[in-house]
């Protein structure tokens, strides 16, 4: 062979797998799951490659949820945006507000011919990432809500079962708990659980204009007699030794449940795979408990944790790779794949069903509580809420919350703050849209 | 000094440039975007905007929360601008009369220099954790109940306590050749002079040392102020609640996190002008009194 065919072959060699390469449409996936849920999304990425082979998906660490959103606008004013962008429940109101910013999943499933029935996600997934008319913007991702955990072996040892009521909990549970040695209740991110999924599981309205869903002049109904009653039963139970705050910070309240303190602990359906890796004891879920004077039919909550997004900004093959890549991760298999390797929930029906049938359940029944609960029947404001500013208001509520339980304020000096700064910062909101 | 000359004016202007166009880049460009935008509220995206004139500012004046952080920031600054250099200058001061195994000291408080100031923090976190920290339990012995992240003031001895440790070493260095600096003969004029060690050091060491100190005021205050982020970011977990953050950790919190563009513009507008403010003071009032040799 002489250099010269040797070279034209090495040539021609390189124009085919350059144009291998280019038949491949190359897309890119900005999250916020660090360590062990990294991995699996990169197995998620892995598997939708090896799955077809027009496509590739990248996905790309950005770190917390803030800075994944943060990196994402600043990435879409400079024109280089990735195509798809998971963005956490707080930022949902500003992703969603910025209509042109996004594809909304449904208009992209069904551009790109792909059957797309909002009827086939799970009730309390299918609306908190929806507009007003219930279309879907964002694709659910990694959903969750929040479940009370506790410690079994703790629970029998003082001879009660979990309590379905806060009335129960203050009247037995507790009690027999602080009696066996135990410090009864704690719970992470007061502003998840005791607010926004309160007043879903009571049913009760969070905000004007349908939870902010129809409209951006909206005002916060947060300063309601029954949130205010419940803090108040909260400080009285902090004061009796049957609960305790340990801070703003998420795992410093979810640690003592885990060092056998703590008999029930408040935290997110997705921390179950974590828990079981960690103690030593007994553990199992129930649903949240609600109070029987406000309501006698508790209604479902819905879910927190992130979505993803399609941007915008894109040709036709690259929306149509971000269009496949959504269809995998709805499949059952993805689905099942994804709720039991994390312990977030299944976003479809089909998935829920699936992962029943192979027994998971059974093994594991806390994995489903949290499934059971978005299921349960749903009310006029069980949907969610949407509010700019959002992440501004949550850290209004995390800073007063901590003056009450540290006796710096009362509820109603508290709830009043937080009802006039969250306004302010709705009304700013509603300003920038302008 | 000889003097240089040039023969055109162009020529000087030439080697200037790189370094002016750095600073019109860095510095004015995003400085004069921080203003224009501090008086707008504007969709994150870009999509609308709208321009509200004072507002932002009026805003800040009147939120008392904005000004028990400004509050929060002076008590920060001031403490841990104070023992920074107190106990650094004490260590120098003490490093400088070893003289066997002086190297082995030397390096050992010069170790924590190479810590990135989130690795501080997390060290902070760890020994102050509210069950398992090291100094949570010493404290709890001497019945002293330590709560990080549930006290305001537990919290701030926390992020005080982790930056001024974190910046002992840089002080230390300048210190120490700051004293190694001082002729020999001027420190055994003085020991024969007088008998008395402290009235020596105040006497003679001190003032010698005065510029030295001077310089590492402006970095200590410098530091206090901006560099102590990632200490802070650390030890409240990102979430601040009610626990205390400095003015620059709310610009972040504001803007970076909570995407309120315009707010948190003109909060950096605000530490813009004070820190414009406390150069002036520090050059035209204190440097006075400075004599360099």
């Amino acid at each position: 062979m002489t250099l010269k065919t040797t070279l034209s072959l090495g040539l021609a060699a390189g124009l085919l797998a350059g144009a291998a390469a280019q038949a491949q449409t190359e897309i890119e996936f900005w999250h916020a799951m660090g360590g062990q849920l990294g991995e699996t999304v990169n197995q998620l990425a892995e598997d939708f490659n090896a799955s077809q082979d027009q496509y590739v998906l990248t996905p790309v660490f950005k770190g917390t949820y803030e800075e994944t959103l943060t990196s994402a606008i600043a990435a879409f004013r400079a024109g280089e945006q990735p195509n798809i962008v998971q963005v956490f429940d707080a930022g949902a109101a500003t992703v969603i507000g910025a209509t042109g910013a996004t594809i909304p999943v449904e208009q992209l499933m069904s551009d790109n011919g792909i059957d797309f029935d909002r009827e086939d996600y799970i009730s309390g997934v299918r609306n908190f990432y929806a507009d007003a008319d219930g279309q879907m913007i964002g694709m659910p991702f990694n959903s969750s809500t929040p479940i009370m955990y506790y410690n079994a072996d703790a629970l029998a040892e003082a001879g009660v079962e979990p309590p379905a009521t806060w009335e129960e909990f203050a009247e037995t549970t507790a009690p027999a708990l602080l009696e066996a040695g135990y410090i009864p209740l704690a719970q992470s991110h007061l502003p998840w659980i005791f607010t926004e999924n309160f007043f879903s599981r009571h049913n009760l309205q969070f905000a004007t204009n349908d939870n902010g869903y129809t409209g951006v002049d909206t005002e916060i109904l947060v300063n309601h007699p029954a949130i205010r009653a419940h803090f108040e039963a909260l400080t009285e139970w902090q004061e009796a030794g049957y609960f305790e705050w340990y801070g703003t910070g998420w795992g410093d309240n979810q640690d003592p449940f885990e060092a056998g303190e703590v008999a029930m602990w408040l935290g997110s359906s997705g921390s179950f795979g974590g828990i079981a890796d960690r103690v030593d004891f007994n553990f199992s879920a129930a649903m949240l408990p609600y109070w029987e004077a406000v309501t006698t039919e508790p209604t479902q909550t819905f879910i927190g944790g992130a979505a993803l997004f399609a941007m915008s900004g894109f040709d036709e093959a690259e929306n149509e790779a971000t269009a496949a890549f959504f269809d995998f991760l709805d499949s059952v298999d993805a689905q099942v794949m994804w709720h039991t390797e994390t312990g977030y929930v299944p976003i479809t029906t089909a998935a829920y069903e699936a992962t029943a049938e192979q027994g998971h359940y059974e093994e594991f029944p806390a994995a489903e509580v949290g499934v059971q609960q978005l299921q349960l029947p749903s009310g006029e404001w069980t949907r969610g809420y949407r509010m700019g500013f959002y992440v501004q208001i949550r850290d209004v509520m995390n800073r007063e919350y901590g003056r009450i339980l540290t006796g710096e304020a009362t509820v109603d000096e508290a709830f009043a703050i937080i009802e006039e700064e969250a306004n302010e910062l709705l009304a700013r909101f509603a300003q920038t849209q302008g | 000094m000889k003097r240089a000359a040039f023969g055109h004016i162009g020529f000087p202007i030439l080697l200037l440039i790189p370094q002016l166009a750095i600073i019109a880049i860095f510095f004015y460009w995003p400085a004069g975007y921080a203003i224009q935008s501090s008086f707008y509220l504007e969709d994150p995206f870009g999509f609308g905007s709208t321009f509200v004139g004072m507002e932002n500012y009026t805003r800040l004046a009147r939120s008392s929360n904005y000004m028990s952080s400004a509050w929060f920031t002076l008590i920060f600054t001031c403490l841990v601008t104070f023992f920074a250099l107190a106990i650094a200058l004490l260590l120098a001061v003490k490093a400088d009369k070893v003289i066997r195994g002086a190297r082995t000291y030397r390096t050992l408080l010069m170790w924590v220099y190479a810590i990135a100031p989130p690795v501080a923090g997390l060290i902070g976190v760890m020994l102050f954790d509210q069950s398992r920290g090291n100094i949570t339990q010493l404290l709890g012995m001497m019945g002293i109940e330590f709560r990080l992240g549930v006290n305001y003031w537990d919290t701030a001895t926390a992020m005080i306590s982790v930056s001024i440790w974190k910046q002992i070493p840089v002080n230390f260095i300048f210190f120490l050749s700051g004293l190694q600096a001082i002729p020999r003969s001027v420190r055994e004029a003085a020991m024969i002079d007088n008998r008395s060690g402290t009235r020596r050091f105040w006497d003679i060491t001190f003032p010698l040392l005065a510029p030295t100190g001077f310089f590492l005021l402006i970095i200590n205050i410098t530091y206090s102020l901006f560099d102590t982020f990632g200490i802070v970011d650390t030890i409240v977990k990102g979430e601040p609640g009610n626990n205390p953050m400095t003015l620059v950790y709310r610009v972040f919190v504001d803007g970076f996190r909570g995407q309120d563009l315009g707010g948190s513009s003109a909060q950096s507008v605000v530490l813009m002008v004070l820190v414009l403010i406390l150069t002036i003071v520090q050059f035209r009032f204190l440097e006075r009194r400075i004599h360099y040799t």
